[in-house]
């Protein structure tokens, strides 16, 4: 089978027990999600997730149906990965015990353009955003020093241009 | 705008739905609903013995006359009883909205509140959502009158299916100035009825060049009350109809063009005339596992076109050439209506000629003597009885497979089975609610005696509440169908089937104040049939059949239609 990773947008209503819904939904259906991002849009009353799955065409068509099918959810659109702007964030906290390895890690966040956003004595915490695999092979990079922890957003994404996943009041 | 209770207002609303009956059992925290309909004579409350048979009742009533039946149970386990008839009413798209009770999700006392795992909650919402189209809990008595209107819409429409709405105590109680309105907008709920026009040119051209066609007809045909479309459609096409277990009335089976069910117990002839058509017309039908056996061996030569209300199941269990995503009426009206100006059908095609020999040739013959209680013979013996708008109900397990093999369905809604969920006990309440529904048909459940010993209580509902209806007890004293499993695929293994003889089912019914009949042979059983259906009290009919019964034809697990076989010795 031809898996990939597909992005869908759902415009559902913001209120509580629909984030449920959704996830009750992929689990009973046994589609799996590989991140998800919610928070709330331009128009107070509704949420924006983002989804990532992994599947075949057959797989998301039917991932994008049942979404569909939620009375909550307004709207889901699949998004071209030809024609978004996607991206994830995440915060790595790396050990740093010494001021070499210190010095190291910092050179390496520059070139990954992310930004050291915490210190101590024994560790650095580094701020990265991006496409999910600039995030993993950040990460890879920094395993050698200690990655003690990593929080990550799940990926976020909008359609370039005028066009737009959007409910008309 | 009027000031009332939240207890007023959803009665009212109900009232408003044009509810008349409600099936249900009361309990604490629906106390301030009930004590409302003490002075609500326009609605009549049935109480039942035991929740799942409220959910299973307003089931059966839904399928009987195409409204949505109403069930009410308390918090906790009063609600948590109704899951089964939920998840039931769910899996066969079946119109109910279910009641529940629950503790305060507001108040002074803040070890009430729903979350502290106060005495008899349960999270009922959390529990249902993937077993309903829909539920809601109002937390305020504001929210009441529309929640309703919005669950009568979303449980009666599009494909239809339970709502299932949680009423907190503070809810009921809270007196306020409500607002009731008669319109209903939902924006993540637009359900498209009619179908697009290119789809229906591409299936009109594709039928008119087909040879070989048969259609496949399920319970969507039902829904959109659909029969009078399909029946049109296929004379003009001259195409056999098969029904899965769901679609079966839909067309009725004394038509020659009727092949009778499909799917893993379905006739001979329609397993083998589908694996010959060139075009399969599948209408408000999901090609579930237990109609369409292993995927490749059904209808391979054939193009498929597939009419469905739900986009959902197009795709989801087989691939199609046309999907349609609309209403089954509509939809057939359209295809008809332009395939009459192109096509003119008549009985001379090969096609019907081939139809015709091949049930001709499968025809059996049910013969025996008179003591010989065979349940194919039975249940012909009770279609000769029935009128024609005479309504069954069935159990589940070889009960319901005989009925659906032997019964002939001359109407639709005059079917009414367990089909996706495949629910011991559901056929006794199910005929209950269908009596209520229709009072002036009679309605027959027919049972083997595992099932109804699930429900059997309700004897006690349908005795006080005046609800009379026939039970056809099948009594070979085993769980049937897992033991002919067991006979033809686990070396006569016989775990855990036997029931043995308990109860005397003319005993259990006289203790209730219904009527018991043991029958002994054709005769009796037919006389006990006669009388049963006329009489102002429940009956019970109590058949003694073999253990050794087997149901056929029938699809061997994993296999497809081509292995389907007709006895223990083909196997």
């Amino acid at each position: 089978m031809n898996e990939k990773s597909h992005i869908i947008a759902a415009i559902v209503e913001h209120k509580p027990g629909v984030l449920y819904g959704v996830a009750n939904m992929f689990r009973r259906r046994n589609f799996n999600i590989e991140s998800i991002s919610v928070g709330r849009t331009e128009q107070s009353d509704l949420a924006r997730m983002t989804i990532t799955v992994n599947g075949d065409e057959r797989t998301v068509e039917q991932v994008t149906k049942q979404l569909n099918k939620l009375i909550d959810v307004i709207k889901v659109s699949r998004l071209d990965p030809a024609s978004i702007v996607s991206r994830e964030m995440a915060l790595v906290k790396i050990s740093a015990p010494g001021a070499k390895a210190r010095s190291d890690i910092i050179n390496y966040a520059d070139i990954f353009r992310a930004r050291v956003v915490d210190i101590s004595s024994e560790s650095l915490m580094v701020e990265i955003t991006g496409n999910p695999d600039k995030i993993d092979a950040f990460i890879d990079l920094m395993k050698p020093f200690g990655v003690k922890e990593v929080a990550r957003t799940g990926i976020t994404a909008l359609s370039r241009g005028t066009k737009s996943v959007r409910i008309e009041e | 705008m009027t000031k009332m209770s939240g207890a007023q207002a959803i009665v009212e609303a109900l009232k408003r739905q044009k509810v008349k009956k409600i099936f249900g059992i009361i309990g604490g925290a629906l106390l301030p609903v009930y004590d409302v309909l003490y002075d609500t004579p326009e609605i009549r409350h049935i109480l039942v013995r035991h929740e799942q048979c409220a959910a299973h009742a307003a089931d059966g009533y839904a399928r009987a006359s195409g409204q949505p039946g109403v069930c009410m149970a308390t918090s906790g386990p009063g609600a948590t009883n109704l899951v089964t008839g939920i998840a039931n009413a769910y899996m066969d798209s079946s119109p109910i909205i279910a009641i529940t009770g629950q503790v305060n999700a507001f108040g002074v006392n803040s070890s009430y509140l729903i979350g502290k795992d106060a005495f008899q909650e349960a999270d009922i919402i959390g529990i249902t959502t993937p077993i309903t189209k829909h539920n809601y809990q109002p937390k305020r008595a504001s929210d009441i009158p529309e929640t309703v209107k919005q669950a009568f819409y979303i449980a009666t429409t599009g494909k239809p299916g339970p709502v299932l709405i949680d009423l907190p105590k503070n809810a009921q109680t809270e007196t306020v100035e409500m607002k009731f309105t008669d319109n209903v907008e939902i924006r993540g709920y637009k359900p498209k009825t009619s179908p697009h026009p290119l789809q229906v040119k591409k299936t009109v051209e594709l039928l008119s060049k087909a040879e070989r066609p048969i259609v496949l007809a399920g319970g969507g045909v039902i829904t959109s009350n659909a029969s009078p479309e399909l029946l049109a459609l296929t004379e003009l096409l001259m195409a056999p109809v098969a029904t899965p277990l769901m679609g079966k009335g839909c067309f009725p089976e004394n038509h020659p063009l009727s092949l009778g069910n499909i799917g893993m117990h379905g006739t001979s002839a329609a397993s083998r005339l589908i694996l010959e058509a060139d075009v399969l017309l599948a209408v408000g039908t999901r090609f579930s596992d237990r109609t369409t056996g292993k995927l490749d061996e059904f209808c391979p030569d054939a193009r498929i076109v597939h009419i469905d209300i739900d986009a959902a199941e197009i795709g989801k269990n087989i691939e199609v050439e046309i999907p349609i995503v609309a209403d089954a009426k509509k939809t057939l009206r359209a295809i008809y209506k332009s395939l009459a100006s192109k096509l003119r059908k008549s009985d001379s095609s090969p096609w019907y000629k081939r139809v015709q020999e091949v049930k001709e040739q499968l025809k059996e013959e049910t013969s025996g003597s008179e003591k010989d209680l065979k349940p194919p013979r039975l249940i012909k013996e009770l279609r000769k009885i029935l009128p024609s708008d005479g309504i069954v109900a069935t159990e589940v397990g070889q009960n319901q497979m005989w009925a659906a093999l032997h019964f002939m369905a001359y109407e639709p809604r005059t079917f009414i089975s367990s089909g996706g969920l495949g629910t011991m006990g559901f056929g006794f309440p199910a005929s209950i609610g269908a009596k209520v529904a229709c009072p002036s048909r009679p309605v027959v459940d027919i049972a083997g005696d595992g099932s109804f010993r699930m429900t059997e209580q309700e004897l006690g509902t349908s005795v006080e509440e005046e609800i009379p209806v026939t039970v056809i007890v099948m009594n070979n004293s085993v769980l049937g169908m897992v033991a002919q499993w067991q006979r033809l695929f686990y070396g006569r293994r016989y775990s855990a089937v036997k029931l043995g003889s308990t109860p005397d089912f003319i005993k259990l019914a006289e203790a209730y104040g219904a009527e018991g009949i043991r029958v002994g042979s054709l005769k009796e059983f037919s006389k006990a049939v006669r009388r049963a259906i006329k009489s102002e009290v429940t009956t019970v009919i109590d058949v003694p059949i073999s253990p050794e019964e087997n149901v056929f034809p029938m699809m061997p697990p994993r296999a497809g239609l081509k292995g389907i076989v007709e006895s223990e010795e083909e196997l």
